[in-house]
């Protein structure tokens, strides 16, 4: 059983005002299967926890681990991380220009798995997988991500979560700027790679409305850089009624944001 | 009607619109002229001849030579040049003529006259020209090869015809050996559609300079590809005059420079007449130390091409430390009653979040950057239109992106 597990990490990024600390140790254990959602305000260092995970260079480790079934996770290269079962779904997933979705999938799906897909299996699945996120046939041929919508990036991320089977998924903030159809279409994909692979989910969201869709087993609340309190579902269904602000108004911050539903 | 509007635009730094134009100011044409001081900023009144003695022997100060290695380009820009036949291999198909023809044949001089002093040493030395005739409306393909050319200086001279309503595609290729100064004249007649590739892949130590010339008649479409992979210096200037209504330009080229190539090009698209429409995309990756690229974007809108609508732009990707790319798009408007006008220019290093990305996916830091640099480029070989070139350009570029690997 795969487990990934976070242990007081610290996380400090540069700014032009000097380095500034983000997460402040957080402690995290998702086993396989799991749904962690984490939620929280604007700046709480959600984004953060979800780069630092992946490997981004601008998060700078300043203690604490990062371990996938004990393997250290910080020593490895970005496309290490994902070779070893991590994936981390992109708020805003970046334009390649001139290389064809189909190319990319291929490329990628190689690098995972360290050999070729058989051809005549590996095209059905990408259509099967491409016709249960509702995406038309000629999106392969389209180049990654240009000119996309946002929902259809948001698909591709779901799509490219889908065919490489990783071990855990990281979603940042997938549900942001989608429509109630695109969101419910990304949660079933979501879904259906966990039923299918047992892929341990964190899924980082601002609101709770993703939550209709995809039921988390834990509910992690983050605040400025630590998670100020946890439990189960029913935690989602008091924020959702109750906003962040008890949170925010004891750790002292001001300018309380909601977390209802956009 | 809005009032006439001339605007040179030019990025800071490009020194382009306050150096003096010493070519032009040495020129014995204008030795006894009465504006022989005031230096030529504008495309639209640079000095042209056919003669080599017309021009001062270039020192490197002047406007078309500033960006170029002078001293390794002597040979041709000053020197006796062979003008002899160059031995070529080409494909003949129905549809097409291919002969030699002589100097004082009536298709030679018909698109252009030279603008710089190598253009005009290879026209006053090139003893028969090879003339390329499209005659057919099936479209059809001719390839010319130019192999192992030697290390002495040559002239050449091509011309290009495609009669009315033809449609054809001829490629120019060149490998191996080679010191060459060229002239290639392109005429498009009425309703005619072409592409013109001409592909660089030359040995490391060649150089290579052409200047391309292209007249456009009514109503027709040229392509012009350039594809600089190969050679020391390799210098290609395709000049296009859309003289008549109707007419449309697609100008595009990809260079991909290693450690100490300098590869050069320099356009020029003339709107002369209404209605006529151009399109400049010029694509550069650059690695390794001394890799200098050069893109000069000349677009003239004179006041007889109303209705004009032009875009050029040039990208170059900085894989290395080292490299140098220089990129001088220039717009000249002398009508207010256009289209469109536009330009763009960008120069820089890898996009680390496209990096992330890829590697986010498992792929390795190398083959992230090759898939980008490939991604990048093959937005110009998709535009050729000739599916076994297009194969055989993206085979080279990943020949030189594995260089990329080995060097870094």
């Amino acid at each position: 059983m795969s487990v990934l597990e976070v242990k007081d990490l610290r996380v400090s990024v540069e700014t032009e005002q000097g380095t500034k600390e983000i997460l402040k140790g957080v402690d995290l254990v998702v086993n396989e299967g799991e749904i962690h959602a984490i939620m929280g305000p604007n700046g709480s260092g959600k984004s953060t926890l979800a780069y630092t995970i992946a490997g981004h260079p601008k998060y700078h480790v300043e203690g604490g681990t990062i371990t996938l079934d004990g393997e250290n996770v910080l020593a490895m290269t970005v496309d290490a991380r994902a070779r070893a079962g991590l994936f981390l779904a992109m708020q805003y997933p970046v334009e390649i220009p001139g290389v064809a979705v189909t190319n990319f999938l291929r490329t990628a799906k190689t690098a995972i798995d360290g050999v070729q897909p058989s051809i005549r299996t590996w095209s059905k699945e990408v259509t099967e997988a491409m016709k249960n996120l509702r995406m038309d046939p000629s999106f392969k041929d389209r180049n990654v991500n240009e000119g996309f919508s946002g929902g259809e990036k948001k698909r591709n991320e779901i799509l490219q979560l889908e065919l490489l089977k990783p071990k855990f998924a990281i979603l940042d903030e997938t549900d942001s700027g989608l429509d109630v159809d695109a969101l419910k279409i990304v949660s079933e994909g979501v879904n259906r790679a966990k039923a299918n692979t047992g892929l341990g989910v964190l899924l980082i969201t601002h609101y709770t409305r993703i939550l209709r869709y995809i039921t988390p087993d834990f509910v992690h609340v983050f605040v400025d850089g630590r998670i100020a309190e946890q439990g189960g579902p029913e935690l989602a269904d008091r924020l959702e009624n109750e906003g962040y602000d008890r949170f925010l108004t004891e750790s002292g911050l001001a300018d309380a944001t909601s977390p209802s539903q956009a | 009607m809005s009032a006439p509007v001339t605007l040179v635009t030019s990025p800071a730094g490009s020194g382009i619109p306050n150096s003096p134009d010493h070519s032009r100011l040495g020129s014995k044409q204008h030795s006894d002229g009465g504006w022989g001081l005031v230096p030529v900023q504008v495309r639209s009144a640079r000095f042209s001849s056919f003669e080599i003695d017309d021009f001062e022997a270039v020192t490197g100060q002047e406007l078309e030579w500033k960006h170029s290695p002078v001293a390794k380009l002597t040979p041709l820009t000053g020197g006796e040049l062979d003008g002899s036949p160059l031995p070529i291999e080409a494909s003949n198909a129905a549809g097409l003529r291919i002969e030699w023809i002589d100097r004082d044949d009536q298709r030679i001089g018909r698109a252009g006259k030279p603008e710089e002093r190598a253009s005009a040493n290879a026209w006053s030395s090139f003893q028969k020209a090879l003339a390329i005739t499209i005659t057919g409306e099936e479209p059809v393909e001719v390839v010319v090869n130019r192999t192992a050319l030697g290390t002495a200086p040559r002239a050449a001279h091509t011309v290009i015809v495609a009669e009315h309503h033809s449609r054809g595609i001829v490629v120019l290729q060149g490998s191996g050996e080679a010191l060459l100064s060229e002239n290639v004249e392109i005429v498009l007649e009425e309703g005619a559609e072409l592409t013109v590739v001409t592909v660089q892949e030359w040995d490391d130590d060649a150089i290579h300079l052409a200047s391309h010339f292209a007249e456009i008649g009514r109503d027709a479409r040229l392509r012009h590809v350039v594809v600089s992979l190969g050679g020391s210096v390799v210098r290609i200037n395709p000049s296009t005059h859309l003289s008549s209504e109707g007419g449309d330009v697609e100008l595009f080229g990809l260079y991909f420079a290693d450690t100490g190539q300098h590869l050069e090009q320099q356009i020029f698209v003339n709107h002369d007449a209404p209605n006529t429409k151009s399109r400049v995309n010029y694509k550069g990756a650059l690695q390794g130390v001394g890799a200098h690229t050069v893109w000069v974007g000349d677009v003239l809108i004179r006041p007889t091409a109303a209705g004009t609508d032009s875009y050029e732009q040039n990208r170059n990707l900085l894989l290395t430390d080292g490299a140098r790319a220089d990129s001088v798009p220039n717009l000249e408007i002398e009508t207010g009653d256009i289209a469109g006008a536009g330009h763009a220019s960008a120069s820089g290093r890898f996009d680390d979040e496209q990096l992330f990305y890829l590697q986010a996916r498992g792929i390795s830091e190398d083959d992230a950057r090759r898939l980008v640099v490939r991604g990048f480029l093959s937005e110009i070989v998709q535009k050729i239109g000739s599916p076994a070139l297009e194969a055989r350009l993206q085979e080279a570029i990943e020949a030189e992106l594995l260089v990329d690997v080995a060097s870094r």
